[in-house]
């Protein structure tokens, strides 16, 4: 069973990825900031991690940053969730070490989609 | 690959079969020359659709051969190649070879490779002539033809520390393998040797091309998280290239065959492993930096049996049964209204039981009646939903025809009225057989052939007509044809033949003619492939009995025959009549009954001694003794003491014998077969209201029995 973290500030989103992933099979966790989300990464394995950038405590920025140090998540995909008018967000996420990123508001299907292409 | 989609496969087979009927209907009606371009380009998507989805399901078998037929459609719908009658039969026969695969793939059994290689050559054949109908230069069937190609030639290679962000090339080329028909070529050059190599970093390059209906954008699209990571040039494939013996039939198994290097990636096409290994352990383990690999990877590609095995178990029924129905919004809006004034209803009723004194009982009543009201109004509606128009039977006739009046050397002209008519829809998908038969009937042995036909007067093109309407609660369904017409006397002598009558039994016309849904009857003089083989009609009558329906034939000789099935709108319900047989209550669907009346000693017969008749105003009936047939000790020693139903099936009439009639009500059959076992004479049984066991009678077996070939005897041979 495929395991995701969503990482994100705002409760109704994590619950829509939730829900999203869910329903198509993929079990997932989830965590309002990026202390949490690290905390809980490196207690349990996880295939995909999604994430905000704009978080309070620790920004998704950082996040990337320190999962990528963790040995098990140098090579794992990890999305970043970023509005569709911010290049500088894609480049400052690529930079930091994230696979890609995904539109909000996404559209669940494309979601679906997007992680099939990167598992 | 862990994700579960069973869930949607069902839904995307589903309209596989919609985008086939879409594809078959429109090449059907496609007119010869120049294509209608909105008429190909319909068929085009609905191929379209099919290749994409199955694709994204990873049914690759399904999407490849989808995919030729999409080529040569596009073609035609481009301008780039005329219709022919040659394309169009090709295309039905792949539409064909389509449906099957997708039936089995639905199954989970193994598809007919060979039906399919076949189908696909010639359908590159075809390709490969020009829109004139030249034969192709090239002697080995399976040459590739000089043909323009669409599609673009990727240079695709990563930074070395690609990987560090968690991408993978090999995922990345598996998606661009989704796109089209993917050659891929692996650069090694820059693989250093192993003591020197580091397996987190990427030092593998790609020249890829990728053939078919892809735009530069999607490309762009899909590389759009490693474009700053990576040499990425895209250019379009340049016109007539000489193409390299390889061929493009992406579905064939990969093999060592190819001339130039295969495609380097990661050795287990099915077990992707972690990012972590990577590309740049499997040009460690491919070793040496030599150029072959144990198998050209297709990374999309998925060997058939294995695929099938990797799908979960859901066992779905075989051909075109299935477990889901689609539904008109507006019934289920209807539905919805209903329970709630039943939910109404209810609550009024409950009020009653609160406190309840006589003085209420006029209302009490009220209630119940209403109650009576909601549950059958709620009940016309849920058995509404099951209802499918026939469309859905009739569809398949038009193709079925053509085919059919090609290989007889006949001229049909199909016309069907009231496709849609509804009825329910396991009614429907059982229906779809017999009428089958009955269809190939009239076509083989009703109509006749152009010369014949312009002998007697007849325009040259026979007409073949599928009706179908409501009346009573009932279906009727008609095939009429304006052929010869049955030949009563090769019935009538057959029959005789085979014993089924007596010389001396006097038929009327149309009882002969229904001679032949008797068993073993067929007068065609040599077996035809298409019917004739004398087990068809009476097993249409079985099945169409099965499903408490009626089936008969009408003729006049020369004109032409009507073949009749009426069916129930619904198998679980019915109208009954109750009756009393001594202790005991039966019911009798009251579909079937034409009359009930007292028994007048005076109109009793009794025929050679066994069969007892009534005479019911001009006819003679046969008289079913039910108490007799049950053994039951009936309340009525003598007939003259008890009533008499008249029931008809199949235009043939016989009166049941019982003590009383009771009241009339609906009633919910029950199997017999799944709590008991099957009872003859029954075709069902209910619970009554008071929680008693009823059985059905089954009229039209009852019917069959008794008359099994026996005429209704002439009343001149009866004893005064």
């Amino acid at each position: 069973m495929t395991r995701i973290l969503a990482v994100d500030d705002s409760e109704s989103m994590r619950k829509m990825v939730t829900f999203t992933l869910e329903r198509a099979g993929f079990e997932t966790e989830e965590a309002a900031d990026g202390v949490e989300a690290l905390d809980k990464a490196q207690k349990e394995n996880f295939d995909l991690v999604i994430t905000d950038i704009n978080m309070p405590e620790m920004d998704g920025i950082t996040l990337i940053r320190r999962l990528r140090s963790l040995p098990d998540y140098r090579f794992r995909p990890i999305l970043t969730l970023t509005t569709e008018g911010s290049p500088e967000k894609k480049r400052e996420g690529r930079e930091a070490g994230a696979t890609g990123w995904i539109v909000k508001p996404f559209d669940p299907d494309v979601l679906i989609q997007t992680i099939r292409k990167v598992l | 690959m862990s994700m579960d989609l069973s869930e949607f496969y069902e839904v995307f087979f589903e309209e596989c079969y919609e985008g086939l009927e879409v594809m078959e209907q429109g090449l059907l009606n496609l007119d010869v020359g120049d294509a209608d371009v909105e008429a190909v380009n319909t068929i085009f998507r609905a191929a379209h659709s099919i290749k994409g989805g199955s694709a994204t399901f990873d049914f690759n078998h399904i999407a490849s051969f989808t995919h030729v037929m999409e080529t040569l459609l596009d073609q035609m719908r481009s301008g780039e190649r005329r219709v022919t009658v040659a394309a169009v039969d090709l295309l039905l026969e792949s539409v064909d070879c389509l449906r099957e695969m997708i039936d089995a793939t639905r199954a989970e059994e193994p598809i007919d490779q060979a039906r399919v290689d076949d189908l696909q050559q010639r359908l590159q054949a075809m390709l490969a002539q020009g829109d004139d109908g030249e034969a192709p230069d090239a002697p080995a069937p399976a040459a590739e033809p000089a043909l323009e190609r669409h599609g673009f030639r990727i240079r695709f290679v990563p930074n070395e520390d690609l990987l560090q962000s968690g991408n993978d090339p090999y995922r990345l080329l598996r998606e661009l393998g989704r796109l089209g028909d993917m050659k891929v070529r692996c650069d090694l050059s820059r693989v250093p040797p192993l003591d020197k190599l580091d397996p987190t970093r990427s030092y593998l390059g790609w020249d890829i091309e990728l053939e078919g209906d892809v735009e530069e954008e999607e490309i762009h699209e899909l590389f759009a998280w490693v474009e700053g990571d990576c040499e990425l040039v895209i250019t379009p494939l340049s016109e007539a290239e000489g193409a390299p013996v390889a061929h493009t039939a992406p579905d064939t198994t990969p093999d060592t065959a190819q001339p130039e290097a295969p495609a380097e990636a990661p050795p287990a096409a099915a077990a992707p492993s972690e990012a972590e290994a990577g590309t740049g352990q499997g040009a460690a383990e491919a070793g040496d930096g030599q150029a072959r690999a144990a198998a050209a990877a297709r990374p999309a590609d998925k060997p058939r049996a294995p695929a099938a095995a990797k799908k979960p178990a859901k066992a779905k029924g075989k051909g075109g049964e299935s477990s889901s129905i689609r539904v008109a919004i507006e019934k289920i809006d209807t539905l919805i209204n209903l329970v709630g004034e039943l939910v109404i209803t209810q609550s009024m009723l409950g009020q009653f039981a609160e406190d309840f004194d006589m003085s209420q009982i006029e209302q009490l009543r009220d209630g119940l009646s209403q109650l009576s009201r909601n549950s059958r109004e709620l009940q016309e509606t849920a058995m509404q939903i099951r209802m499918l128009p026939i469309s859905s039977a009739f569809n398949r006739f038009p193709r079925m025809i053509r085919d059919l009046s090609a290989k007889l050397g006949k001229k049909v002209e199909l016309r069907i009225t009231g496709e849609n008519t509804e009825l329910d829809k396991t009614v429907l998908e059982k229906i779809t057989d017999p009428l089958v038969h009955l269809v190939r009937n009239s076509l083989d042995h009703g109509l006749e052939t152009p010369e014949e036909r312009r002998k007697v007067g007849k325009p040259e093109t026979g007409v073949l007509e599928l009706k179908a309407y409501h009346e009573g609660g009932n279906i009727v369904i008609e095939v009429v044809d304006d052929g010869a017409g049955l030949n009563t006397e090769k019935i009538k002598a057959k029959a005789l033949e085979k014993g089924l009558i007596g010389p001396d039994d006097k038929l009327t016309e149309e009882e002969i003619n229904n001679l032949i849904f008797q068993p073993g009857f067929s007068t065609a003089d040599k077996v035809s492939d298409v019917s004739g083989r004398g087990v068809g009609m009476d097993v249409v009558r079985r099945n169409i009995n099965d499903l408490g329906g009626q089936v008969y034939v009408t003729s006049e000789r020369g004109k032409g025959s009507t073949l009749t099935i009426r069916l129930p709108l619904t198998l679980a319900i019915i109208d009954g009549q109750l009756v009393k047989v001594g202790s005991e209550v039966y019911v009798i669907p009251l579909l079937s009954i034409d009359e009930s009346l007292q028994v007048n000693p005076d109109n009793i017969n009794r025929y050679k001694g066994t069969l007892d008749l009534y005479k019911l105003r001009e006819e003679y009936i046969p008289i079913i003794n039910l108490p007799e047939m049950f053994d039951i000790e009936p309340n009525a020693k003598r007939l003259a003491d008890g009533l008499l139903v008249v029931v008809q099936s199949e235009r043939r009439r016989v009166g049941l014998f019982v003590d009383e009639l009771l009241g009339q009500q609906q009633v919910v059959i029950k199997s017999l077969e799944k709590n008991f076992r099957k009872l003859q004479g029954f075709s069902g049984a209910t619970i009554l209201g008071d929680g008693t066991v009823s059985l059905i009678i089954d009229v039209p077996g009852l019917v069959r029995q008794h008359l099994q070939g026996a005429s209704t005897p002439d009343p001149r041979t009866l004893a005064a």
